[in-house]
């Protein structure tokens, strides 16, 4: 026991001593998946972009925690009248971390390689409009569209749009090579990820000298990895449970911010008996919401009415049109036809806010009469049985993508929601580029799937995340899936 | 004792080529697609299409198979479709946090066990004896993450002796890999240990009452003499058997504790690929494993022979 005493003792004061001495200027940040590889332009993992987005890789444009789109490797642009050409200017001086240039054939190559034929690139449907990139001088590029496309600057800030250099995407997946303020340094798999700053960065340089991302997937672990002080930030704390004792704690401090992710309860729009509006309506009056955010979120997240976010200033609060009434809901079934209910399968992946959720959905839903039997599958499962092979009923899931509500669009969409009048509104949005037209239609599109009661919409998903005391610009909110360092500091 | 040899060394052969069909046959039926989980839910069908052609999937499913196993013949394990890299590397970067952990636990194990179970064996139904057996009950019923997680309460969080979790790396030193692996070791360790004592206790017991115990102590050999020359050494074959056992599981399912101590081993590896469909590694990490245990049943056997010189001239 001596021997062992001692040995831990020794232990642990070297590690103090390493603490200690990276206080200032080094993070660790653990999060709770391991990213698979780090090329965001080859993968859907969000992991990828938590790691890589604007600290490694930047794009033409880029999101600000608030979900603004500002100028990223684009320092101005030029639209043309008819909306189909965009002339972007890039900024001079800028270098990939291996040396080489950052210009337009870089630009052109990045999207090019994204939208070509055999492209692996996980969000394709972002270039889908694009139909010509041409190189005008090494600092212009221009993009032809085939239709004005509203949405484009965004789609540019997403992270499967990042401009990436052809002498080293080959190896993205094990050693990412971008234009970002943090070099990446080594990845010991399974353990973690140490990237450094970019002395030679374009713009304002990051205020650290290193940081360490740690990958700590069980809750509990979590949990004691951040009271030893181990790791300094916690971006997504996977057990709600906990979080209140981190407020409570001085030595911590907690950050609850929104994503874009709408949970939602779907239903198979496609096969009986959810094929029929009535139903729908009956499910979601036959659900309470704030039960669920209480018993399943610990109290985060905000109560949603259709498939948009709240923190977006175009969304509108539906939630009115299907509060919680299961005498309405009752009702509504013995009009369908099923006065004594029906037996249904209801499928749920992995996260928490489906398994916590869905048992307390199975549970409001048997109060009339709907009998759901609960399934749980893997993501791998899930995406094979459910979200492809459509063989469900119903599902919770939380959609993260940023303003994804032209899913409804799509009628071979695994909810298989298929009404001409909505397909007809978001293609004038597409459109469209005026702000005030953009913005009625993204209303109008809110209040035609929340009347059609397409999906139950359960809330907006919120992010914990835990810091020590005193870290400084970390994202509140994510509008995707990142967790910039590059303003991150210590007091 | 080479007709002993031969007949392990067959069935040694024949076990790994059945396993190799039942590990691939199995990965193949299980639902999802590597390729579909990669890309998301906003994947076009044929970017999924292009995926899978670059990954090979595309390709008959008996191709595959032989293409696998001439690979793992030659020790070629394949690339990783999700990480990319080669999984003999994965691999290998595992097992030099999972081999260590598993030896430094059985060391611990044997450690506690073999002295506590002579002890309790030659102090049958006195206060010590009890005393063993009741701390083994206890060690038996206790989960080991649960220990685990007490463990880390104490010395990470409460006197911050240790890190709560993680595996800086061999690079970092030897002192900080093993200060690492102290406290999942002994997490894993307990259990088995407790498990030990008892096999060498109760084991020890039968051959006290043995007749050649009885003529060695006829012979004149004193109690402590007849239990050390004669008991001890006969007492050994069954706990050799439950440490084989034990090796085996301690490299492997050690993933519980992994998970609790956030290390990168090869339990977690698995864990990772199968939920991520990463097809090619679940197969060769779980095919290792299978040989490596088909291995060490094989050394035990071998073993035996080594303290049971029967088996040598037997048959």
């Amino acid at each position: 026991m001596n021997k062992l005493t001692t040995m831990m003792l020794a232990g642990s004061t070297a590690m103090l001593a390493t603490g200690a001495f990276a206080q200032n200027t080094h993070i660790n940040v653990a999060m709770q998946l391991e990213p698979p590889n780090l090329d965001p332009t080859g993968g859907a993992a969000q992991a990828i972009d938590s790691v890589v987005y604007s600290n490694i890789f930047e794009g033409l444009t880029r999101f600000m925690s608030d979900g603004s789109v500002v100028p990223g490797l684009a320092e101005r642009w030029d639209i043309s009248d008819d909306g189909l050409v965009y002339t972007f200017h890039l900024r001079s001086g800028v270098t990939f971390h291996d040396g080489t240039t950052m210009d337009a054939e870089d630009v052109k190559f990045s999207l090019d390689r994204a939208r070509a034929e055999d492209s692996t690139n996980a969000q394709k449907g972002l270039f889908a409009n694009i139909t010509d990139v041409t190189v005008v001088d090494p600092l212009t590029v221009q993009v032809t569209l085939s239709v004005p496309t509203g949405s484009f600057l965004f789609n540019m800030a997403w992270g499967d749009a990042v401009i990436v250099g052809p002498e080293s995407i080959g190896d993205a997946a094990t050693h990412p090579v971008g234009t970002g303020a943090f070099v990446f340094q080594d990845w010991v798999q399974g353990d973690h990820i140490n990237i450094a700053r970019n002395a030679n960065y374009w713009g304002t340089p990051a205020v650290l000298e290193s940081v360490t991302f740690r990958f700590i997937s069980d809750p509990t672990a979590a949990f004691a990895a951040m009271m030893a002080e181990d790791v300094d930030v916690f971006a997504g704390f996977p057990a709600p449970e906990n979080v209140p004792q981190f407020e409570a704690d001085p030595r911590f401090q907690v950050l609850i911010g929104n994503t874009e992710g709408e949970t939602i309860l779907a239903m198979n729009n496609g096969a009986e008996p959810f094929s029929n509006r009535l139903v729908r309506k009956a499910v979601a009056h036959a659900i309470d919401r704030q039960a669920i955010i209480d018993g399943a979120m610990y109290g985060m997240g905000t109560p949603i009415g259709t498939h948009f976010a709240p923190h977006n200033p175009d969304y509108i609060d539906l939630t009115g049109l299907s509060n919680y009434d299961p005498d309405l809901a009752r009702q509504l079934l013995a009009e369908a036809g099923y006065p004594d209910g029906f037996d249904t399968v209801m499928t749920l992946p992995p996260p928490s806010y489906a398994r916590r959720g869905g048992e307390i959905i199975a549970a409001q839903l048997r109060e009339v009469g709907i009998n759901a039997e609960i399934q749980n599958q893997e993501w791998a499962q899930w995406l094979e049985v459910t979200f492809r092979g459509h063989d469900y009923g119903l599902t919770i899931v939380s959609h993260t993508e940023p303003m994804d509500i032209g899913i409804y669009a799509n009628p071979g969409y695994y909810f298989q929601y298929d009404n001409p009048e909505f397909q007809q509104v978001m293609d004038t949005l597409n459109q469209t580029t005026d702000p005030a037209a953009r913005s009625a239609l993204l209303k109008q599109a809110q209040t035609i799937i929340a009347e059609d009661y397409v999906n139950g919409y359960l809330f907006e998903l919120t992010i914990p995340t835990i810091a020590r005391a005193g870290i400084e610009g970390l994202w509140l909110n994510q509008p995707t899936a990142a967790i910039d360092m590059t303003a991150v500091s210590w007091p | 004792m080479i007709r002993y040899m031969i007949g392990r060394v067959t069935s040694l052969c024949l076990s790994l080529v059945v396993a190799s069909l039942v590990i691939f046959t199995v990965v193949e039926i299980v639902p999802g697609d590597p390729a579909a989980y990669m890309l998301g839910v906003n994947a076009r069908p044929d970017t999924i299409a292009a995926l899978r052609t670059e990954l090979g999937l595309d390709l008959p499913t008996v191709q595959r198979y032989f293409a696998w196993i001439s690979g793992l013949v030659q020790g070629d394990f394949g690339i990783s479709y999700t990480y990319r890299t080669p999984v003999a590397q994965m691999v290998a970067d595992r097992i030099a946090v999972s081999l260590p952990l598993a030896l430094l636990a059985l060391a611990i194990t044997v450690a506690i066990a073999f002295p506590a179970g002579i002890y309790a064996a030659s102090h049958r139904g006195r206060a010590g004896d009890l005393g063993v057996m009741g701390a083994t009950q206890l060690g038996i019923a206790v989960p080991n993450f649960w220990f685990a997680m007490i463990l880390v309460l104490i010395f990470a969080i409460k006197l911050r002796w240790v890190s709560a979790g993680g595996f800086p790396g061999w690079n970092a030193g030897v002192l900080k890999g093993l200060t690492a692996l102290i406290l999942p070791a002994i997490a894993l360790a307990l259990p088995q240990a407790a498990i030990l004592t008892r096999v060498m206790r109760s084991s020890l017991l039968d051959m006290l009452n043995e007749d050649f115990i009885r003529t060695a102590r006829a012979k004149g050999l004193s109690k402590r003499q007849a239990l050390w020359r004669h008991a001890v050494r006969n007492a050994l074959i069954p706990v050799l058997t439950i440490i084989g056992l034990q090796f085996s599981f301690l490299l492997a399912g050690g993933i519980v504790i992994e998970q609790v101590f956030f290390l990168p081993g090869m339990g977690r590896l698995i864990f990772q690929a199968i939920s991520s469909r990463d097809l090619i590694v679940v197969e060769s990490v779980v095919m290792l494993l299978v040989a490596s245990v088909i291995g060490v049943n094989f050394a035990v056997d071998l073993a035996y022979a080594a303290v049971d010189p029967r088996l040598r001239t037997r048959s």
